[in-house]
């Protein structure tokens, strides 16, 4: 019998394992042999599901108890407070904002993407890389650098201010706001769009050539068609973000809905006015959600290569002499998104070390960001494994569900994850409030279902024959564990837990709204310093920042490029 | 060259050449290809896949620049080293080795795709008539993707028809369909264009599909046509030892040619040209007859015998080593090492050794 003979060394081996590896010895599906195992763990069984219920539930609080405190509003209270919080307006800055970052994303993106992706561009390799570069770059840095650019006391400012301009046009409000964030989102459309050409068969194109249609006339009525699901996927993906983001339109001053919420935060003790708008940002967010399951999931053809049959290397449209313009369109994009960026932080570091600014508090709260970070961390694998073992291995509809709970979190504005979650604590929870660890919480809520992925896809590896397998080339129980199990699980919560980390230390609105007095974070003195105009101060966290974040992404990718196989 | 009141032929390449950059060294895709169609003719361009054939295509298309050579359709000249006549402009219909068919439209939107600048009413009219010819009517308001392959193929001809090109290229039509299928669509296909009138070449690596449909073959071999003529004229007398080679089944006998006979093991042969010098004979299986050995001569021995029912192929080793394949109807059996006597049916044919 392979039941209890041999159980794996307790002290060698992470909580979460064993938790997985009791859960899976116990969940498989069942032959004849296992209908005893599963009796032996039955006990274990029920226990498993009803802790991977506990934490989809505790992931649901914030968004509960937003509903609770939204649900004690009357009707007419509800119409008056419609007044107050100019909810109208709010709704309607969103929208622009939204509309505007999508329509401009897209101009950068669609000719970005189809100049790397179809035509014989030189360079064409980096500048695909150079392309996905921005998203490393959050949209608070984004807006610190615009503003220590363009803004008062900026660099350019400086540069004119012999030439008597006293004053530049303000680049706070929309037009901040709007170019901060279409200068970080693009890749997002870019990346799709690529994917989509690439997936694009290009004798599409030559039928509609062969049929007597120019290169532009075959574009308009074949190529874009059927990059619309491609175009509407980023689109959306931008959307979401542009919706949610709270670093740039805070920064920029626009009020928009997360800046709006923030505010009245901070300006009035009315929770009610803070939770509506809340409420309304997640139904905004939700209708965004939904519109883009729809337009992946709608039955419609998808459109692909039906087989790669093409003899040769693919042909690429020769740009000649429009090559030109073509890299000095790629050399814009690329300067304003990426260069000028970087520039202006280095430009600022340099100056504040000149004038003796102090890197000490840098130290500290590059520790603070590190510790929130690797706690955060911890806490996503050990609570995520579990709720990732029930979603890949075990049936069940409450599973199936709890596992979604979790990811509910994903598509909530971490402001919205914040600000519940300092009325609950004020409220219900003093002793939790203003510690650590309602700051860890937020994180978690915020940033699990990412560990979770990572850690789905690795169990969607661990086939169960493969440890059948191992048992019958003569492994024992401990030893299938750690030669066959562990190792296979391993990379993806190794990488889940990386992936979070650096999620978090790049993490803005909880952090701003649930860090414990005087705990200051590389995000929190980023924003604080940029808010104040002290650029010196803002620059060395940035720097700081940006490489983390770059490494981030490069997981992210790497990651998605193991879904991509794997799946 | 006179110019006289011929009709131009549908289609005339000359010392057509493309080259690839392919990383480090440069290949030659199409070396110096001349071939002529005639107008209306509908002509097979096989070859093994990677001798140039797909390329050769889509130079006629448009979608590849010529390096050398000149291609005309029509007695128009579309391209050679320094005009190119973009694919739009050409007049010539592309059936896509995967169909290619726009899957965002319905398949009548695909058919009417090049039919942009008629009238609605003779739009109309064209439509119906092609949905007609290829026997699609019913099917005009479904999506490509609710076809079967036979369906989206006869969709991609239709597309390519309608707009009355001057020639219609298919690249691999049937490759993408199974084999019990295949047959019919191709007998459909033949049926379709001839009753088109339009010129026609397709292109495939299939000897069988391009022996059975068209009137001639143009056998293409490293980026050269080496051989343009009928089925029955490739086999039976092709004009090269790789043609030979390419086409059916082929022993090769060395031999010394003496003008009209050539001496060889099995003794002297009757040859259909005049040949001098160290020779190859072509042998096909089919032209191979076993006789009974006659006692006190050396004997060739069978060696490998494969039966089909219908026929069987048996290899035998002749005296000096040298292995033949036959191939013969099924009466008689044939034992391993049974010896034997081999005849020829002469006239054969030979090609000069040069190695």
């Amino acid at each position: 019998m392979r039941g209890e003979n041999g159980s794996p060394a307790p002290s060698r081996r992470s909580i979460a394992f064993q938790v997985l590896r009791k859960a899976y010895l116990s969940g498989s599906p069942g032959s004849e042999r296992e209908v005893t195992r599963l009796k032996v763990h039955s006990y274990f069984g029920i226990l498993f599901r009803g802790l991977v219920l506990l934490i989809s539930l505790a992931m649901l609080l914030p968004l509960a108890y937003l509903l609770f405190r939204a649900g004690g509003v009357g009707w007419t209270e509800l119409l008056g407070l419609m007044g107050r919080t100019r909810m109208l307006p709010i709704m309607w800055n969103s929208l622009l904002l939204i509309c505007g970052v999508t329509t401009l994303s897209l101009a950068l993106a669609l000719p970005f993407a189809w100049l790397t992706e179809r035509t014989d561009l030189p360079g064409r390799k980096i500048w695909t890389v150079l392309a996905m570069m921005p998203l490393v770059i959050p949209s608070y840095v984004g807006g610190f650098t615009l503003i220590a650019m363009f803004g008062p006391r900026g660099v350019l400012q400086e540069l004119l201010s012999p030439f008597g301009v006293e004053r530049l046009p303000s680049i706070y409000g929309f037009t901040g706001a709007l170019w901060v964030l279409t200068l970080f989102t693009y890749p997002y459309i870019f990346m799709s769009i690529r994917a989509g050409l690439h997936r694009f068969d290009p004798s599409l194109e030559e039928a509609a050539r062969s049929l007597g249609y120019n290169g532009l006339q075959t574009f308009l009525k074949v190529t874009l068609p059927n990059l619309r699901p491609a175009i509407t996927t980023g689109g959306l993906l931008v959307a979401l973000y542009t919706l949610s983001d709270f670093g740039a339109v805070s920064l920029l001053r626009f009020n928009s809905f997360t800046r709006a919420i923030y505010v009245q935060y901070l300006s009035s003790f009315d929770r009610n006015v803070a939770s509506l708008l809340s409420l309304a940002l997640i139904v905004f967010t939700i209708i965004l959600l939904l519109l883009e399951r729809n337009s992946r999931g709608r039955g419609r053809p998808r459109y692909y290569r039906s087989s790669v049959g093409v003899s040769g290397p693919r042909k690429r449209i020769e740009l000649a002499r429009r090559k030109w313009p073509a890299l000095a369109f790629c050399t814009a994009v690329v300067m304003a998104a990426l260069v000028l960026p970087t520039g202006v932080i280095l430009y600022w570091l340099v100056r504040g070390l000149a004038s003796g600014e102090s890197l000490a508090p840098v130290w500290a709260a590059t520790l603070n960001s590190f510790r929130a970070g690797a706690l955060a961390a911890v806490a996503a694998a050990i609570l995520g494994l579990p709720v990732a073992y029930a979603a890949v291995r075990m049936g069940g509809r409450l599973m199936s569900l709890a596992a979604r709970a979790v990811y509910l979190g994903y598509g909530l504005p971490g402001i919205v994850i914040a600000l519940s979650l300092v009325f609950f604590g004020a409220n219900f929870a003093p002793w939790l409030y203003q510690t650590l660890w309602i700051l860890v919480f937020a994180y978690v809520v915020r940033f699990l279902p990412q560990a979770m992925g990572a850690m789905q896809i690795s169990l969607l590896q661990m086939n169960p024959r493969l440890e059948e397998a191992g048992r019958s080339l003569g492994l024992g129980n401990r030893a299938v564990f750690r030669r066959i199990t562990a190792p296979i699980v391993r990379p993806g919560v190794l990488a889940g837990m990386a992936l979070v980390f650096l999620t978090t230390v790049k993490e803005l609105p909880a952090t701003l709204l649930l860090s414990p007095t005087g705990f200051s974070t590389l995000a929190t003195q980023i924003w604080s310093a940029t808010d104040e105009a002290f650029f010196t101060r803002a620059a060395a966290p940035a720097l700081v920042l940006l490489a983390m974040s770059a490494i981030s992404i490069f997981l992210v990718l790497m990651q998605e490029e193991r879904e991509v196989v794997s799946g | 060259m006179t110019q006289q009141e011929l009709a131009p032929p549908g289609l005339q390449l000359e010392g057509v050449s493309k080259q690839f950059d392919s990383g480090e060294a440069p290949v030659r895709a199409v070396n110096d290809v001349a071939l002529t169609v005639d107008h209306g003719e509908f002509i097979a361009l096989l070859g093994p896949s990677g001798c140039g054939k797909t390329t050769t295509l889509r130079l006629i298309a448009g979608f590849e620049r010529v390096d050398a050579g000149a291609i005309d359709i029509n007695g128009t000249l579309v391209a050679n080293s320094s005009v190119h006549l973009p694919p739009e402009r050409r007049r010539v219909g592309m059936v896509f080795q995967e169909y290619a068919l726009f899957p965002h439209v319905s398949v009548l939107a695909n058919i009417e795709f090049g039919l942009r600048r008629m009238a609605a009413t003779e739009k109309r009219a064209r439509t119906g008539e092609i949905l007609e010819l290829t026997g699609l009517a019913g099917l005009e308001g479904r999506m490509p993707h609710e076809l079967s392959g036979g369906q989206q193929q006869r969709v991609a001809l239709a597309r390519a028809l309608a707009p009355n090109p001057a020639l219609i290229l298919l690249d691999e039509p049937f490759s993408n369909l199974d084999a019990g299928l295949r047959a019919r669509v191709r007998a459909e296909l033949g049926n379709i264009l001839h009753a088109a009138e339009t010129t026609a070449i397709f292109v495939t690596h299939d000897q069988e599909e391009a022996l059975s449909l068209v009137d001639r073959v143009a056998v293409m071999l490293n980026g050269s046509v080496e051989q343009v003529a009928s089925p029955h004229e490739l086999y039976t007398n092709p004009a090269t030892r790789s043609v030979a080679e390419f086409i059916g089944d082929a022993n090769f006998l060395p031999g010394v040619g003496h003008g009209d006979t050539i001496e060889c093991e099995l003794g002297i042969l009757a040859t259909r040209k005049q040949i001098h010098g160290q020779v190859d004979i072509l042998l096909r299986p089919e032209n191979i007859e076993l006789l009974a050995a006659q006692p006190g001569r050396p004997a060739a021995r069978v060696r490998h015998s494969l039966f089909f029912g219908h026929d069987q192929l048996i290899t035998v080793q002749l005296p000096t080593g040298t292995y033949l394949t036959a191939r013969l109807g099924p009466s008689d059996a044939y034992e391993p090492d049974l010896p034997l006597r081999v005849a020829v049916r002469s006239p054969v044919i030979a090609y000069p050794r040069w190695y």
